[in-house]
């Protein structure tokens, strides 16, 4: 082969490679075309270092302004060595306001169109355990006669099958209990969210609406930032505000107080009381997930 | 063989109960649980309002730090024809002496079963006594609101007080328009104005 020959096929060859990877990633670009380079190549949240994890922090920040006209504060808040975070709900003082989910709605900037919230309140016929009966959208004074109110949320599951079935590691367990999600890792495949027997997680259809004055400026990476479209969320127990040692927005909003929360490992903590002196069940537990959240009764 | 030790292993699985890791001592709290001072306790609406529509207060004193009650409490609320009138009472069968003090002038008191005599500020303990299991509840934090931090260790709480929530005179907790209707795709929202549930 002479030497012209060659180099019109060597030219031809790495015009043509250009193009075709040009157009091998042309879905890519059209795809990413609302995502920073820095977004795009971020490395899973357990393999950041701090002084990535700080990068990462300023561009979500300044992303959240951008798109949001609101300056937020996004922390990373890593869990306590010697806490394990419980919860426990008395089932006979609730008494189905959902102010735990209006309180939840607005602690973590959930869209507001849609009226989002990590809580669901289901109003049950008493003596029934079925939560298919269950509804969500009673309107009328609350209590009725006849019903109890049933709030669910993420139960935090020790054996949790929202995070067996990620095929891409986006969620996982930490070691306070709390199942967490890496949102900008998350595919948005949604098997975590057809694999929760208690339905408590929630898919972005859209990218949340939120009034600029109305975001809560305080957040974290794990919890309650503004998530983008396409990936699943879930209650985190309000990590950003009980790993700093506050109670959860919904059991500040209580008006009966039919929550508890606190450490499990301490002895002495209000949860362990309720959990020695109370009837505690959890919700459907022949399925083996072992939750953190409890419902108890009084005599 | 091997199925039968699966089966037991899945079983045994299923059934193993939730465990929580080793305890600690958490030492003793830096900080402490304060109990909500409700301005009902030592004040009463009255019927002016303020710019803001709330009802104007009026302290307790104002009218029994200075004027006689008069010749004892009547025996029920029905028949007070003056400050207190229209007063709606549904507490058991109690009548106004069993808590409150017969007294000429001076702060009003409340008053325990014994005849020990309390200030209104007081009023949990007045409220214990009747309803002990309720009481013990509230000690333990499974009963009554609270806002603030779980961790003592790390800051301090506020605790509701009985009143914040029960009317002492009516205590029954009552009805009210739940707030924030799901909108999801999984709910048909019931129509709108309509009241079934």
């Amino acid at each position: 082969m002479d030497k012209a020959k060659r180099r019109t096929l060597k030219v031809l060859g790495s015009t043509l490679g250009a193009a075709a990877f040009a157009y091998a990633i042309e879905p890519l670009r059209a795809w990413a075309s609302d995502m920073s380079l820095g977004e795009l190549l971020q490395k899973h949240y357990r393999e950041l270092t701090p002084d990535e994890m700080r990068a990462v922090l300023a561009r979500l920040e300044a992303d959240a302004e951008a798109k949001y006209g609101r300056e937020v504060t996004i922390e990373d808040i890593r869990p306590t060595p010697g806490v394990e975070l419980g919860y426990a709900l008395n089932l006979s003082v609730c008494i189905g306001c959902r102010k735990c989910a209006e309180a939840c709605h607005v602690e973590n900037n959930h869209d507001r169109t849609t009226n989002n919230s990590y809580i669901r309140v289901l109003e049950m016929e008493q003596g029934s355990f079925d939560l298919e009966k269950g509804t969500t959208t009673y309107d009328h004074a609350v209590p009725s006669p006849g019903k109890y109110y049933l709030p669910v949320q993420c139960q935090q599951c020790d054996n949790a099958p929202c995070v067996k079935v990620c095929p891409v590691q986006a969620t996982w367990k930490e070691s306070d209990g709390i199942v967490v999600v890496d949102y900008n890792w998350c595919i948005g495949c949604r098997y975590c969210e057809a694999a929760c027997p208690y339905h408590a997680r929630r898919f972005n259809w859209s990218k949340p609406e939120i009034p600029a004055e109305e975001i809560n400026p305080n957040q974290s990476y794990l919890s309650n930032r503004v998530r983008p479209q396409g990936v699943v969320e879930k209650c985190t127990f309000c990590l950003h505000r009980t790993r700093k040692g506050l109670l959860p927005a919904c059991l500040e909003a209580c008006p009966t107080g039919a929550r508890v929360f606190g450490n499990l490992l301490d002895p002495n903590s209000e949860i362990r009381w309720v959990l020695a002196h109370k009837r505690v069940y959890v919700l459907k537990e022949e399925l083996g997930t072992r939750p953190r959240f409890f419902y108890y009764f009084d005599n | 063989m091997r199925l039968t030790a699966c089966a037991a292993f899945l079983v045994a699985g299923c059934a193993k109960p939730f465990q929580h890791g080793e305890d600690v001592d958490a030492g003793s709290p830096s900080f402490s649980t304060e109990i909500h001072a409700s301005p009902k306790l030592t004040s009463i609406e009255s019927a002016e309002t303020d710019g803001l529509g709330r009802p104007v207060r009026v302290a307790c004193v104002t009218c029994h730090g200075v004027r006689d009650a008069g010749a004892g409490f009547p025996e029920n609320a029905a028949v007070l024809k003056d400050f207190h009138a229209g007063l709606s009472v549904a507490h058991g069968a109690l009548s106004c002496k069993a808590c409150h003090v017969d007294r000429h002038g001076g702060p009003p008191m409340l008053r325990l079963a014994t005849g020990e005599e309390l200030a209104t500020s007081d009023a949990i303990r007045l409220c214990a006594q009747c309803h002990g299991p309720k009481y013990q509840d509230y000690l333990h934090g499974s009963h009554g609101g609270m806002n603030g931090y779980w961790d003592l260790g790390r800051g301090p709480r506020l605790r509701n007080h009985c009143v914040d929530c029960h009317d002492p005179h009516v205590p029954k907790y009552q009805p009210s328009r739940p707030v924030l209707p799901p909108k999801d795709r999984f709910v048909t929202p019931a129509p709108v104005g309509s009241h079934h549930g």
